[in-house]
């Protein structure tokens, strides 16, 4: 019987490339995965850090298995763990995601001591009355009037944002940052369709809605998945 | 088979026991058959307000331990001929005497001989709150225009809005001055309904009168002169399905603009 090589180490311009088999047992893949490194390991010191990015075809790797190969591949000098990619997702993994890029859209007026709160982005088709807040994993799309609380990206994405047809909130926050509206309410007029970003300097700024298109041209998913 | 409405607010001081009694009044001036219920257990006045207060035996706290019937209990207005009772709160208990199941009996077996019970809720969103909502079919949010009160009324919506028992509460706005709703010192109607987003029942005008009334111990709803009391008897007409409109505020007023509408005859 012909052994197939269960590591496949290629070469790239930005480093090497290890395809993994997807059919031996792991325990295989390791003792090979080591052979193959320590007899490759002629490289001399001086060279620069090689990046390395493993793929691993259809096999499910677990956190403490990648962990195990990072370690491994570390061990081997100028060798850096760039990437571990697989095919394969955990149902778990896929709800996940697919929940945090899902839009809920949710019709009704958000009150005062009401809290409104969705992994993805959330569309509300309503008000967010003072002393109410929504919070979202995604962006907020509020098709009413904001005068509560919005927090969006709440999960750490700063690139979120918020968005009102009336923008008369008491306190926004993105991620980490938060704003809060000015102690002296003038005479000023309507805010309407407006939206909130996060800029380079991590402030929140609030501006008209159309900005967002230059700004966030991943707002637009016409092509849909992710 | 009657309907029960808990009248309540959030905040206190909002005339929500002057707008219970008033309601109440008002509906047995319509020939109905009404048991006014005082939750507040321990901090009562709804009795005061009626000016009843001397012919109290037994209480709310009574009839629930079981130490007296319903009838017993309740006390009734002398002004009208069987048409007007009420069933005074404790004053020597607290609000955790009673709890929400018993108050659904107690409301339902009122149901049965009474038209209206219009039960007066405690401020607070406590146990005081979850007794006096525990009954109810209807819902009336009192509030006045004030930036406090309609937030509390707001988080009171909400609650209500979770009940299952209760219909989608309705709105009165208490106490409103027209000189600085003028001025924009004060929410205007329009504002707290667009706010709020629930169906306004009924607009009263802050009048001296009614504190007045209160003090004796006569609703103002029985003097047919005061606007006031026109503004609680409408609200009872709405309550009965009648449609009603909305008093007009600026009848105050005596502008030169009002006069030129008067003038050519412009309501």
């Amino acid at each position: 019987m012909k052994k197939t090589q269960n590591v496949l180490i290629k070469g790239t311009k930005d480093g090497l490339t290890l395809h993994l088999d997807d059919m031996c047992s792991y325990e295989e893949l390791k003792r090979e995965l080591n052979e193959k490194l320590t007899e490759n390991q002629r490289v001399n010191n001086e060279h620069p850090l090689i990046s390395v990015s493993v793929k691993a075809g259809n096999r499910y790797l677990t956190d403490e298995q990648k962990e195990e190969i990072k370690t491994l591949i570390r061990q081997k000098k100028n060798l850096v763990v760039e990437s571990i990619e697989s095919n394969v997702l955990t149902k778990l993994e896929a709800k996940q995601i697919m929940e945090e890029h899902e839009i809920v859209s949710v019709a009704r007026i958000v009150r005062s001591g009401q809290v409104l709160e969705v992994p993805g982005d959330l569309l509300l088709i309503g008000d967010v009355n003072p002393g109410g807040k929504v919070v979202a994993g995604g962006n907020v799309f509020v098709m009413g009037a904001l005068k509560g609380i919005a927090h969006a990206g709440a999960n750490g994405n700063s690139n979120a944002i918020i968005s009102a047809s009336i923008m008369m909130p008491t306190q926004l926050r993105i991620n980490e940052a938060i704003s809060r509206s000015p102690d002296v309410h003038g005479n000023e007029e309507r805010r309407e369709m407006e939206c909130a970003y996060i800029d380079e300097n991590e402030q929140i700024i609030i501006d008209r809605l159309q900005v967002l298109m230059h700004l966030r041209p991943n707002l637009t998913r016409l092509e849909g998945g992710f | 088979m009657g309907e029960a409405i808990v009248i309540t607010s959030g905040k206190g001081g909002v005339g929500k026991t002057t707008t219970s009694a008033n309601i109440g009044t008002a509906l047995a001036l319509q020939g109905k058959r009404v048991c006014l219920v005082d939750t507040d257990i321990g901090l009562r006045n709804l009795d005061v307000v009626m000016g009843l207060e001397n012919r109290i035996i037994y209480d709310l706290v009574d009839v629930i331990q079981g130490r007296c019937k319903i009838h017993q209990a309740l006390v009734k207005d002398k002004r009208f001929e069987d048409l007007l009772y009420l069933l005074p709160a404790a004053q020597t208990s607290d609000k955790t005497a009673v709890e929400p199941e018993q108050m659904k009996v107690l409301v339902e077996s009122l149901k049965q001989d009474y038209d209206y019970i219009i039960i007066d809720c405690p401020a607070g969103i406590e146990q005081g709150y979850k007794n006096a909502v525990a009954g109810a079919d209807k819902a009336i949010v009192v509030t006045t225009p004030e930036v406090s009160a309609v937030r509390d009324a707001d988080r009171i919506i909400g609650l209500l809005e979770k009940e299952e028992n209760v219909e989608s509460p309705k709105l009165v706005i208490n106490r409103i001055r027209n000189h600085l709703i003028k001025n924009g010192d004060m929410l205007d109607v329009d504002e707290i309904t667009t706010h709020l987003s629930i169906e306004l029942i009924g607009i009263v005008a802050d009048d001296d009168e009614v504190i007045k009334a209160s003090n004796h111990g006569e609703p103002i709803a029985l003097n047919p002169n005061s606007k006031a009391s026109i503004a609680y008897r409408n609200i009872a007409r709405r309550i009965l399905g009648e449609s009603v409109p909305l008093q007009p505020l600026g009848e105050e007023d005596k502008g030169v603009f009002s006069k030129l509408k008067k003038f050519f005859g412009v309501k």
